[in-house]
């Protein structure tokens, strides 16, 4: 399939993109096109160009599978490529020719270089359509003069927050932003609008090619310049803690630009984008947040059912959250709770959602989610009730985080309907749901659940049943191992900053603090009660219940690893913890710390794995990222060991478990292994 | 080898910023002011010098071009000295010092003329950028923070305290209010004249006896901003352990914002007999350390101790120190690594009352230190002072 070249009357050619795949990507069969299309082009005599899709998006940007594949080795052969992508534009937009690019579906990454290469762009005002340069989302930068051009139409100020967070724009907001210059309501008007453009300039040139044209906010040698330079990395290091080199490099790329002509420009942003796709966090990146995340959303929908009508019971926070979300995606809700009030205040008014005291309401329900206390006779009993008025072949859901859904399923007549949706905290906000198959969980039941999940706009991951699932028995060794290096004697600031530091979401300890010390007391000493031999870490427990006597149970209570002002200044650690616990010769190092925190998730990610709790490396990465924020730039629990290099990993596990204990011992799997 | 020795100092007063006097007065002409005096004083045939290194910090503009060669000529000098220009950041003055001596030393020249200048209010601090600060990339590499960040940072680390930081201010305050009083300044300090041969400062205009660890107790903290915008980040993920940085260094217990030049004559003995010239002290040695960029100011310590080495001497051989107060936290910390007695440091006060003009500072210093050890009749002194990128320099002369 080709680029179409369609020249009419007026001497203006119709150049249509329309590669060979689903949609037009940045590939080898792109350059021959564009290249192929540019000569013509040149050699052609011609009024101007307007450029647009034959797909239903504009052209969806790099190939991945290429990007993934560049490394230190082949680098200089992937530079010659792109620098021939970058020199076909160059051509394009040198022709002296007017060049509209007419966006009638999403333009992305490379796709949105193409319309920088254009004198105007119009687009498709769809709110479906995004346009923008998302690379820094998956650790790259914009290669294909984005950094440069986008640097040169906007000031470096502007541009730099859109290209170091990969923002994706609708029509209006990309209007608003400056980065096109046109919005129309049909596509009719957008092949008309163009031509008639073309006819109206015949000569244009682009703005960084104007004689004296520069960055219109950033000149070499002006001291005004140097607080703001001085501190951006500063501001991003904030955010960042170092964890992530696109948007560093992207602000390098910009900054070392600006002070030159636009082709050398090009060549430092030629240098600074191999770094980034030859580096090893751009292929965490694109493993987890493209191929993983992919494979996980691509399971939904094999049997065509909507849900139509939820009950949700129980009105707390998690029943309110999953109420609203699914009332949005245009599901009739019911909203139940022991009194009307409560489940009113749960509904807030909301749109879709009844609030109710009484089963009778769940009748009709197709699905139950049963999210009330963390106690199975209450869950028993609320699930009993509820799937007695449900549809006959309604699915029947808990969202407990802790309780085994192979015994909750007894509480209805026929196991196979039953199954865990684990939401997370706030709902509306994350977007994961973890499914828990259950042992007598029937294949249609999983089908439908991710249905529904799919229906809602979450991405799910789906587990076997075991006690805290994958999610929660993950992320719990987290916070466990930092409380036993606070046993330890490890200054708790360490611990805290060096969380942060490894690209954890939030610090171990601020964390427990959230989750409350007395819960994690309460789920330790029934997960005791059932099974002693579950049990490896008592000095942290011990501390965990040291704290909880001292009345320091959490930020629920006021007062937990952290002091919390009650005039709402900004929370900080408890002093008495290192007069109590910290210890001068604690002898952890901080690369100890910081391995300690990330290889424990790590390992019972792969435990997860050998136990058939976790069924693909995909659920994993993603359920690790977006279920418990586990560092984003590593890929995920087991792009982790693959990016660290399984053998690597594997020295570095027994050196942990020599010196800090068996937990860190690698299983025997992991030992044979190549990658994940 | 020949020994480098002292003949003379001299330096500007200190002119406060831009409400300051010498405001008006541009650097070439601070910079020949200085080495004029020099000169006259000394009766020199300015002939017989065979170099002037000037340390500058912000060399552009005005103050730009290798501003040494042309104050040698602005001065009226004769033209055969040459002149170059050095940046060693707040060392600079220093630093001309001590490669003045080495060029002495090492024989290949025989008569140097030490100094620096800066005019801070007119050429803004930080007004040349450099890579470190505005280079984005090596910023991040290298986890840049403002000095007043890694002063708190210190303070921080240390446990000093705002009281802390601001009793040291005070201190300065009292001491170079006493010291002006009583005239000990005058041997060094040559008055500014205009073209008219009118006065235009004569002596240091920073000083503010008033000052207590109350009244300086109520300004507020001057890099709490730049740390809240990201850089208390940098700090802290160098420095784990810190869970917050205390913000206690205010313009009140921070060196002062100046203009000033100064300028020594240093020379072999052969030389000095030659043009008639007296020694006053000789350079016993001189160090430069390299220490962590991010807390960047706690080269002091370290650059003494291997001065100290050089010359087989140990610390109670030092009878006055001078320890230049960029941040108090610099001066305690000092205090602390050194285990010195607060009665030996900084006995005239320091740039908290003073001012650091940063490319003349390390010279001044050393003339101060050199005044009081005579006035004292003691031995040996050492100055030094933190430098930024993190560095650390020393300097110890003994009476001849």
């Amino acid at each position: 399939m080709p680029f179409h070249y369609d020249k009419d009357s007026d001497g203006i050619v119709t150049l249509t993109m329309d590669m060979s795949g689903s949609a037009n990507v940045m590939n080898l069969e792109y350059r021959d096109l564009m290249g192929e299309a540019v000569s013509r082009l040149e050699g052609d005599e011609i009024t101007g160009v307007i450029i647009t899709s034959a797909k239903k998006t504009f052209f969806a940007g790099g190939d991945l599978n290429v990007l993934i594949a560049i490394t230190p080795e082949n680098a200089s052969q992937a530079l010659e490529g792109v620098e021939e992508l970058k020199s076909q534009l160059r051509r394009l937009e040198k022709l002296g020719k007017p060049v509209v690019a007419a966006i009638n579906g999403s333009a992305l990454g490379g796709g949105f270089e193409i319309a920088l290469a254009s004198h105007r762009r119009i687009v498709l005002n769809d709110n479906s359509i995004r346009v923008g340069l998302p690379e820094a989302t998956l650790g790259l930068l914009p290669g294909g003069g984005g950094v440069t051009r986008m640097v040169r139409l906007l000031g470096v100020q502007k541009a730099l927050p859109l290209l170091m967070e990969g923002k994706q724009l609708r029509p209006e907001r990309a209007l608003q932003a400056g980065v096109v210059h046109q919005l129309v309501e049909t596509r009719e008007e957008l092949i008309s609008e163009a031509r008639a453009w073309i006819l109206a300039n015949p000569a244009p040139v682009q703005p960084w090619d104007v004689q004296g044209a520069g960055v219109p906010d950033l000149k070499f040698g002006d001291p005004n310049s140097y607080g703001l330079l001085g501190a951006a990395p500063a501001v991003l290091r904030k955010k960042s803690h170092g964890a992530y080199p696109a948007p560093e490099k992207i602000m390098a790329t910009a900054v070392e630009g600006a002070y030159v002509d636009f082709d050398t420009a090009l060549k430092i942003e030629g240098r600074y984008f191999l770094e980034l796709a030859s580096g090893q966090v751009s292929k965490n990146m694109i493993t987890a947040f493209w191929f993983n995340l992919n494979e996980v959303n691509g399971r939904a929908s094999s049997t065509g059912k909507r849900v139509a009508k939820l009950g949700v019971l129980g009105a707390g926070m998690m029943g309110a959250g999953i109420a609203e979300v699914s009332a949005k995606a245009g599901i009739e809700v019911v909203l139940k709770d022991v009194t009307l009030e409560a489940a009113q205040k749960g509904a807030g008014g909301l749109e879709g959602v009844k609030p109710t005291d009484s089963d009778d309401d769940l009748a009709g329900c197709d699905l139950i989610i049963e999210a009330v206390f963390e106690n199975r006779e209450l869950k028993n009993k609320v699930l009993g009730a509820a799937e007695a008025q449900a549809l006959p072949d309604a699915v029947i859901a808990s969202n407990t985080s802790t309780l085994p859904i192979t015994g909750l399923a007894t509480a209805v007549p026929d196991a196979e309907r039953f199954i865990g949706l684990h939401f997370f905290s706030p709902v509306p906000k994350m977007r994961l749901v973890e499914i828990i198959r259950g042992e007598r969980t029937s294949e249609e039941t999983l089908q439908r659940a991710l249905d529904y999940v799919r229906q809602i706009g979450k991405t799910p991951i789906v587990v076997n049943d075991s006690r805290g699932f994958y999610t929660s028995r993950t992320f719990g060794t987290y916070v466990v191992e930092a409380i036993s290096m606070l046993a330890e004697g490890v200054a708790p600031a360490l611990i805290e900053n060096v969380a942060r530091k490894a690209g954890m979401a939030v610090g171990p300890l601020a964390v427990s603090d959230e989750v409350t010390l007395s819960l994690q007391l309460k789920i330790h000493d029934q997960t005791v009660a059932d099974d002693p031999s579950l049990v490896s870490d008592s000095a942290a427990y011990d501390l965990i219940r040291e704290m909880v006597g001292l009345g320091r149970a959490g930020k629920s209570t006021g007062a937990g690893f952290y002091e919390y002002p009650s005039d709402g200044s900004k929370k900080f650690l408890w002093p008495e913890l290192t007069t109590r616990y910290v210890k001068a010769d604690a002898g952890v190092s901080e690369q100890d710390v910081r391995d300690r925190l990330l290889f424990v998730q790590a390992l019972e990610s792969v435990r997860c794995l050998d136990e058939g709790v976790l069924t693909s490396v995909a659920d994993a990465n993603i359920g690790s990222i977006f279920g418990f924020g586990f560092a984003p730039w590593s890929g995920g629990t087991l792009q982790f060991i693959n990016s660290y290099g399984v053998q690597a990993f594997v020295e570095r596990a027994d050196y942990l478990a020599d010196t800090y204990g068996e937990r860190f011992r690698p299983p025997a799997s992991l030992r044979e292994r190549d990658k994940f | 080898m020949s020994e480098a020795l002292i003949f003379d100092a001299v330096r500007t007063p200190r002119g406060k910023g831009k409400r300051g006097s010498l405001h008006s007065v541009k650097p070439v002409a601070l910079a020949a002011g200085v080495l004029r005096a020099l000169s006259e004083r000394n009766s020199l045939d300015t002939s017989a010098v065979d170099d002037v290194v000037f340390g500058v910090v912000s060399p552009l503009g005005e103050q730009g071009g290798d501003i040494a060669r042309t104050a040698v000529l602005a001065a009226g000098w004769d033209q055969r000295p040459a002149g170059v220009q050095l940046n060693r950041f707040c060392a600079s003055g220093l630093e001309s010092v001590n490669l003045a001596a080495a060029k002495v030393a090492s024989g290949f020249e025989d008569l140097v003329v030490a100094g620096g200048v800066e005019s801070m209010s007119r050429v803004p601090m930080g007004s040349d950028g450099g890579a470190w600060a505005i280079d984005p990339a090596t910023n991040f590499d290298l986890s840049f923070v403002p000095q007043g960040v890694s002063a708190d940072l210190i303070a921080t680390l240390e446990g000093f305290s705002r009281t802390d930081v601001d009793a040291w201010a005070a201190r300065s305050h009292a001491r170079a209010f006493e010291a002006q009083k009583d005239g000990r300044f005058e041997r060094s300090v040559v008055p500014v004249i205009d073209q008219n041969g009118t006065v235009v400062l004569k002596e240091d205009e920073t000083i503010r006896p008033e000052s207590t660890v109350e009244s300086l107790g109520r300004l507020k903290p001057s890099f709490q901003f730049h740390g809240d915008l990201g850089y208390d980040t940098v700090a802290i993920d160098r420095y784990p352990t810190v869970e917050r940085i205390n913000h206690v260094h205010t313009p009140g217990n921070s060196s002062q914002i100046v203009d000033g030049a100064a300028a020594m004559l240093i020379g072999s003995e052969a030389a000095g007999r030659a043009l008639g010239l007296t020694a006053r002290a000789r350079i016993v040695s001189v160090a430069v350390v390299g220490t962590e960029p991010t807390i960047m100011l706690t080269g002091p310590a370290p650059s003494a101790r291997k001065a100290l080495d050089k010359a087989g001497l140990s610390v109670e051989d030092i009878d006055l120190f001078e320890v230049n107060e960029a941040f108090s936290s610099v001066v305690l910390k000092f205090l602390r690594d050194m285990d010195i007695p607060e009665d030996k440091v900084n006995v005239n006060g320091g740039a908290i009352a003073l001012g650091h003009p940063l490319g003349a500072t390390g010279c001044m210093i050393l003339g101060t230190l050199l005044d009081e050890l005579e006035r004292r009749d003691l031995r040996r002194g050492l100055a030094t002072l933190c430098v930024g990128g993190g560095m650390g320099i020393a300097t110890i002369i003994e009476r001849v």
